[in-house]
Formats: C-alpha cells, structure tokens, sequence
C-alpha cells in the first residue's frame, strides 16, 4: 500500500529538480499567506461578493490584468531561465529535457496566458467606457469567459509540479506530440489549458461584437466610434473565425492521443501536415488577434498627445479590417520549406506582403496625426513614439521573411525568433503597456509616477533593442531555434551574451513597473484623474474609477471626438433627471462551472473519468440551474446613483 | 534635456554593437558567405529586399524623428498647429501608393525567385548529379549513396562543383535538412521523400544542421558537409568501401532507436532501405524517389 502510493506520488508530482522543489515551495508558501490574510482580515466574503462572482466589466478587466501579470512573471521567468542557459556555450546550467519544457511554456505562456488576457482585460474595462455602455452585452458570459480562462491557465500551470510540463513546442506539431514520441501528462495538460481557455475567448470574442454593435450610446454611429473600439471589433472578428479551427484541431490531436485515433500520426492513414496546416490557420491569425487592439492604442494615444484629430480615420478602418480578413490568407508562410511547390509558396508569399501595405498605411497615419500637433511626452506616449521604429523594423523583417525563397534561410533560425518578438513584444507587449499607462488612472482612480514610468520605459527598450538585434545576426550565423546549448566552435559566444543582458535588463524594468505600482498604490495620488491628458472621448466624461454602472445618464454623441469636442465648445452636462439604471447581477455560476471544467480537464489528463465524468456532469448542472434563473438583472434605485455620483465626484477631482 | 541623453548613451551603444558586428568575423555570417549557386541566389535576393524595404524604412524613421522633434509642445514654438486636420486625399493617396509600389516590386521578383529557385528543381550543369539519400533519425542524420554503395553518420562528404540531389526522409519526428552555406533548407518528413538541389562551388568544410526541433537530442544534430575535389571524393569512397563494416537491416534498427551518435562510416547498405523507409508509412507519397522501389521490401518484424 504505502509502497504504491510512494510510486504514485513519484509519477504525479514532478520530482529530482531543486529548481521544481523551490518553486513547490514558494507556490505553497504563497498560498499558505493569502489564505492566511485573507482569514485574518475576514475578507473570504468580500472576495465572494465583490470579485470572484461579478459581473462588472470593469472588475472582470482587472483581475485579467492581475492574472496577466502573474502570467508575465512566469513567462518572463521562464525566458531569462532560457538565455542564462544559453549565455555561453556548453553550459550545463539546464539540462535538454528542462529547457525543452520551458521554451514550450514560455511560448504558450506568453501568447495564450499574457498577451491574450492583458488585451482581453482591456477590451473589458475600456471598451463599455468608450460607447458610452453600462455593461457588455452578456455581463454573465463575460464573467464566464473570464473564469474559464483562468482555470485553463492555472491547469497549464499546474503542469510544473504535476505530472510534468509539455515538450513539444507552443504549437506542439506531430508527430513529435503524438503519443509515441511523447507519452508524459505534459501534452494533455497542453491541450486542456489551451482548450479551456480557448473556449472562453471565443465567447469574449462574440461578446464584444455584440457590445460594440448594440450597445453604442444614442448618437454613435459606427463612423463616430473611437478607434480603439474599431479595432477590438476587427480583433473580435478575426477571434471568432479563428479560435474553433483551434478547438477542432487540440481536439482531433486529443482524439490521437487518448483514444489511439491516427489522424496526425505516422501510421494508420494520418497526415502530421494536416495538424500543420490547421493550427496556423488559427496561429496566423492569432497573431493579429493581438496586434489590431494594440493598432486601436497607438491611435487613441497618438491622438490625445499631440492635441489633435486622429489622420486619416477612414482610411484606419478600412486598413483594419482588410488586415484582419487577410490574416486568414497567410498560414501557410510558416512552412514554406514544407515542399507545398511553387505555386502554393507563391500565392502564401504575395498574400502575407500583401498585409504589409495596410500595416504601413496605418504608421503613416500615426505620423501624420503628430505632424502639426502639440506633442508632450507623458509615459504612454513614450511608449507610442518608442514603438514606431520598433514596429517598422519588426514589419521589414516581416517582409524579408515573407519572400519565400530566401526564407529557406531564415527559417526556424534566430532571425526569425527576432522577427517574432519583435512585432510581439514591441508591437503587442509595448502597445498594451502604452495602453496600461493611458487608461491606468481611469481603471484605477489613481496615478502612476511619471519618472519610475520613463525609466521602465528606456530600460524596457534598451534591454529589448540588446536582446533581439543580436539574435537576427545569429540567425544569419545559422544558429536555429530551440537548441539548448551550442559549441565553442560555432562563434555564438558573443552575441548570445548580449542578448542575456538585453533579457535581464528587461527583467529590471518589469521590477520597476511592479516598484511604480506599489509606490503609486502608496502614495494615491487621485488628484485630476477623471481626465488628466486631456482626452477625446466617452471614458474620461465620468469620474475615476468610474461608477459601476459607468454613466449616471447615457450621453449623446455628436461628434467623432465627441468628449474633446464638448470641452471646446465649454459644454457643461445638462441636469437631467436620473432614472433607476438596469444591471445585470452578480452570479457565482461562472467561478463554479470554470471549476468543475479544470476538474474534468486534469481528469481527462490523467485518464481519471471518475473525475472527469463528475466534472462534466456538474458543468451540465450549472448550464441548467442558470437557464432557469428567470432574475439576472435589477434596477439600481435613483437615490442609490445620486449617492455614487456625489461620492465618486468628491473622490476624483 | 534628459531624453536627448539617454539617446545619445543609446546611440553610442548601438555604434558599439555594430562594431561588434561588423569587425573581422564576417566569416561567422554563414548565410551571407555562400558557397554555392543555390546559397549565392538567396543571399543576393535577401540583400535585394532588404535594399527595396529599406527605400521605405529609412525615410520613416528619419520622419518620425523630425515630425515628434519639429512638434513637440514647448514654449514659444514657431511649427503650425492644425487641431482639426485630419484628411487629406493626396497625402493618404501617396502612402497608399508608396508601400503597394515597393510590395509589388518585391512581389514580382519574390515569384520569379521561388519558381527558379523551387528546391525540388535540378541545377543547370554540364556535370551530372549524384544522389545522396538523406534519413532523420532520433538523433542523428543518416547519409546513403546509392550510386556509390556506402553510407555514413553524421557525416557527408561530395565533390566541389558537382550538383547533388539530396532525397530527404525521415524515420523520427519532422526535422529540417539544412547546410546554411550551400542554400536553404527543407523538412524531413515520414512517408515522403523531400528533394533538395545544392551544389558547393568549392572544397571546404561546411556546417549542417537539423532546423527543426525533435527532442532531447535535437541540439546534438550537427553534421559536417565537406566538399573536396572529385579524386579525393572518389579515394574517400574506396576507403570507406575498404575499411568499414557495411550496415544491416538489423543495424539499420538499432541505428535509428533514440540517442546521439559519432560520425559512421558503412561499406554498404541494403538494397532498398531508403525506399523502404519511405513507403513503410501507410499515407505515403513515393513521388520524389529516384530509384522506384521496384522490389517489395519489408521489415521482418
């Protein structure tokens, strides 16, 4: 008996890395003081009440942001653990099998689990704001969507200390994925997650096109939207196309893997190339997924520093939209060397530069948006300008990448690793901390330190500039992706140990973005911050935070810039008498179900379906009791909303 | 002004880098130093669409600066300020235009380029081609030649100036065949036989690698390939025949379980075994052997 259970436990948890065993320690050490805290203050209700079962689009954005964070540490973690190792050649620091699970983490980590939520967590608090909205259009789902992300990411996660991290890549292709060559739990715990957590983007997906095209404010035409909205409903778009081919293909690479299916295998009639094909025709995508909402950003900011109407809104839009059904053209560039002939590699080649002509129309608009404004340089404008020549260099590279028969040399070589990072981290990453900055005193009621803001900033830049520019020469000495380690003989040394430093200096700068946080956290400084730039549009007429049902009366637009316009014309708000405002209320079926979905998800992970099956059967359960909850919704009495608005007033002015 | 530096400390840092870059290892630039036609036309048309992207990214730049320089809020500024400016048909026209004229120039020659330079095609040459048959195995590389008998691990050697036909398999996880100074590279897959045409236009020792990552001992999967004149290839080809022990379908079985290898050399191999490492998948496509299988031959299991 006990020698079984000693075997189980040798097989479950991951064991024999110190570097495993101290993070099972301060995971457990974490968790002991939360709980602990959270007894001690007697806040277990509050959590209840006011967080984990919300439906506020507001809060339900910011614990995307907080879980994002958490994520980016991890991830971040996860990459300098990569370049310590690589700092030189033939170090022994991490050995093949540990390093292979942590490129493929760092991948899905840093896509599906950072970047995805962060931009998820702004859709969320800003984009009711900016159409002038009380909620989304399916607070429940949104909520829903929000736990079933987290407890995808938090079974991914759990793969460290159990069972054992995934392999294969952040796109783990067959065959290599497929049971044969990677019989561990590493791989289902892969599919799950992402599966999980999959389906709650989807539902974001809908979510938000339904909010931007129901629930404008009276008077917004779709003309008059401000252009981050258009630009998280071009992403929308593209999510909803894109995450079901996502789901169909984990879910066929499941079927191989637990039920002996052969529809990516070697043997048996299966075609890897297929799994290929599929999950680029999600992955491509995916990528503009992340980048659109960032171009929304670079447009709202570049407009509100230089004073001036946004260039070009028009030709924006179009070019938005063009790039986000054009996205579902390219997958295949991914793998030209994959001998699809010239005809497929042609057409592949054409249709990813032809993405390049929107994508450089827009830069031009940012340019001309500046040209003949008044440009100061608060932090999130920093960040704007800071991106543009790191934008343009990425989308060149692109291109270079693009013309397929040179790409036979760059491929899966560190030039394309750069490429990559360096449309994601300066176009994405860099894009949603503009974002972060711009919006942080309307999310949060207080601001951030403008100098603690520019030294992350430079820190951020000279570390990625030291990181990456090094490694598009490596890739032209031939280094390729994913080695562990490499000979004194290759002549990698030099520019490997550059790009340590870049990485570690872009460590720093998250530690002082988290130093500015809790600095800031400290000193609440609420003075001005209903609309200290000096905005344009809806979100900076209420007070910060804003209320919970954001507008106390729905304003009427006018104007493109409708918010900037009322200023100059010194319109003042008319006293309207308030009415009872309809909200959605607050549910803990979404936290309940997401849980019964991550118990049948580590179920199904390790074959257990005296769990799984349980865990189905109470998702079921919490589809049923919800449909029979005939009262989502009440009225907030007028007296109630005169009480908050007098209170937020008072608060952030 | 405190920006302006920080900027000068970045400006220094990057002339350092390139310094760095630049001085004295240009030899490192493996995919900038070809060493034959395939390598020489990918690096030209590299250079080339950097050259085209460039006409486009320079200018940018130096307008960003200008334009956040010239318009940037201070005191007594002397730059117009148009708040409501926001459209202007022949501007919007002109960069419309600026980056459709520089894509389609790319554009044409990028076709024109992945016609010619499909890796499938046979090279132009006086000389006829030798084939050298290629399996990725976990975690080696194994090298026949069918014209000449023998086979090796980790190891390929041919004559300089001679085009070669590489067939490309695999009997592992998908790979990628690649010697960056003799051209791009391309998958090894199961069920399948890749084609690659490359040609060293001289003798020298060049580095091979596998590109695409297949596990624990993917990082050990570099090869040599060297190129030397055809006599010193043949002598090679007789001393190998003479010296070393020939491979069997039973070493060909324990050569391709898991694990790293030295360099190999064989006598011979038999008769079939690239043909039959192909077709043993069920969803083969045989297209691309250059000896059709014509006999069944199957593992004995």
């Amino acid at each position: 008996m006990w020698d079984k259970a000693k075997e189980f436990a040798s097989e479950f948890f991951v064991t024999g890395d110190p570097l495993i065993y101290g993070a099972d320690v301060s995971i457990a050490l974490t968790l002991i003081a939360i709980v602990s805290v959270l007894t001690y203050y007697k806040k277990w209700g509050w959590l209840w009440r006011e967080w984990l079962t919300t439906v506020d689009h507001k809060r339900i954005g910011i614990m995307y942001i907080l879980a994002s964070v958490l994520m980016l540490f991890r991830g971040g973690v996860d990459a300098l653990l990569m370049r310590a190792q690589l700092a030189m050649p033939e170090l022994q620091f991490l050995p093949a099998e540990h390093y292979n699970q942590i490129f493929t983490t760092h991948g899905v980590i840093m896509i599906l689990f950072m970047a995805m939520p962060l931009m998820f967590g702004l859709f969320n608090v800003i984009v009711p704001l900016q159409l002038g909205a009380r909620d989304v259009a399916f607070p429940f789902l949104n909520s829903l969507s929000f736990w079933l992300f987290f407890s995808g990411a938090m079974l991914f996660n759990l793969s460290f200390v159990i069972g054992g991290s995934p392999d294969a890549g952040w796109l783990a292709y067959p065959p290599y994925s497929d049971k044969t060559f990677n019989p561990g739990y590493g791989q289902d715990f892969y599919i799950w997650g992402i599966q999980i957590s999959g389906i709650g983007s989807l539902m974001t997906g809908i979510n938000f096109i339904v909010t931007i095209l129901k629930m404008r404010t009276p008077g917004m035409t779709l003309m008059k939207m401000p252009m981050f909205s258009w630009s998280v409903l071009s992403s929308c778009i593209a999510i909803v196309f894109a995450f079901p081919i996502l789901t169909v293909t984990l879910a066929l690479l499941f079927i191989d893997r637990y039920l002996g299916g052969h529809i990516f295998t070697l043997d048996g009639g299966g075609n890897p190339m297929m799994y290929i094909n599929l999950i680029w025709m999600w992955g491509h995508p995916e990528v503009y997924i992340l980048v659109l909402p960032a171009f929304g950003i670079f447009s709202e900011v570049a407009a509100t520093f230089s004073k001036k109407k946004l260039f070009g809104y028009k030709s924006m839009v179009f070019a938005m939209m063009i790039i986000s059904v054009v996205s579902f053209l390219t997958w295949a560039h991914h793998f030209f060397t994959m001998g699809s002939g010239a005809d497929v590699n042609a057409f592949f080649a054409l249709s990813t530069m032809v993405i390049a002509i929107p994508t450089g129309v827009k830069v031009f608009n940012w340019l001309f948006t500046m040209f003949r404004g008044k440009v100061t340089f608060e932090t999130p404008m920093l960040w704007m300008i800071g991106i543009i020549p790191n934008f343009v260099i990425g989308g060149m590279t692109g291109v270079l990448l693009s013309v397929a028969p040179a790409d036979f040399q760059y491929h899966n070589s560190y030039f394309l690793i750069a490429h990559f990072h360096q449309v994601i981290i300066a176009g994405v990453v860099f894009g949603f901390f503009a974002g972060l900055y711009y919006w942080w005193p309307k999310l949060f009621g207080f601001k951030l330190n403008e100098r603690l803001g520019r030294l992350a900033f430079w820190l951020w830049n000279l570390g990625f500039y030291l990181c990456f520019m090094p490694q598009y020469a490596l890739g032209l000495m031939g280094m390729t992706r994913r080695v562990y380690t490499y000979g004194w003989d290759k002549g990698w040394f030099e520019m490997n140990l550059v790009s340590t430093i870049g990485a570690v200096l872009m460590g720093a700068a998250f530690i002082v973005q988290v130093w500015d946080i809790a600095h800031s956290l400290k000193k609440m400084d609420r003075e001005g911050t209903q609309d200290p730039w000096n905005a344009r549009t809806l979100e900076w007429s209420i007070p910060s935070p804003a209320p919970f049902y954001n507008f106390a009366t729905l304003p009427q637009v006018t104007h493109q810039d409708d918010w900037w316009e009322k200023k100059q014309r010194g319109w003042s708000a008319p006293a309207v008498e308030l009415e009872p405002i309809h909200m959605p209320k607050n549910s803990g079926i979404p936290i309940i179900m997401s849980m019964f979905w991550f118990f049948s998800g580590f179920g199904l992970v390790f074959d257990w379906l005296w769990l799984a099956v349980p865990g189905f059967v109470g998702v079921l359960a919490c589809m049923i009791v919800h449909s029979f909850n005939y009262k989502p919704d009440y009225y907030v009495p007028v007296e109630e909303v005169q009480r908050v608005e007098a209170a937020a007033r008072r608060g952030s002015k | 002004m405190k920006t302006s530096k920080t900027a000068r400390c970045l400006s220094v840092l990057y002339m350092f880098l390139l310094l760095f870059m630049t001085t004295g290892c240009a030899d490192k630039y493996l995919v900038l130093n070809p060493k034959g036609p395939i390598g020489e036309q990918q690096k030209d048309l590299m250079i080339l669409s950097t050259l085209l992207c460039l006409i486009v990214i320079v200018p940018v730049l130096i307008l960003t600066f200008v334009i956040v320089w010239r318009y940037r809020d201070r005191k007594g500024r002397k730059a117009k300020y148009t708040p409501e400016w926001e459209h202007s048909t022949a501007l919007e026209t002109t960069w419309w235009g600026i980056p459709v004229v520089i894509i389609t120039l790319i554009a044409i020659i990028t076709v024109r380029y992945t016609y010619s330079l499909e890796p499938s095609k046979p090279l132009e040459s006086k000389v006829e081609p030798i084939t050298i048959q290629v399996t990725n195995l976990d975690w080696k590389w194994l090298f026949q030649y069918p014209e000449q008998g023998i086979a090796t691990v980790n190891y390929v050697q041919f004559p300089e100036d001679v085009p070669i036909r590489f067939e490309i398999t695999s009997d592992a996880p998908m790979n990628s065949f690649w010697i960056p100074q003799l051209g791009g590279q391309i998958y090894a897959m199961s069920g399948m036989a890749m084609v690659l045409h490359l040609q060293a236009d001289e003798q020298g020792e060049y580095m091979g690698s596998g590109a695409n990552y297949t596990g624990k001992g993917f990082a050990d999967m570099y090869f040599t390939a060297k190129a030397t004149s055809q006599e010193a290839f043949d002598q090679w080809v007789s001393e190998v025949k003479g010296t070393s022990a020939a491979l069997t379908l039973d070493g060909y079985k324990k050569l391709a379980e898991q694990g790293t290898s030295d360099v190999r050399y064989f006598s011979s191999f038999p008769e079939g075994l690239f043909e039959m490492t192909v077709t043993k998948y069920a969803a083969s496509h045989n297209h691309g052997l250059s000896v059709k299988a014509r006999k069944e031959v199957r593992i004995e299991e």
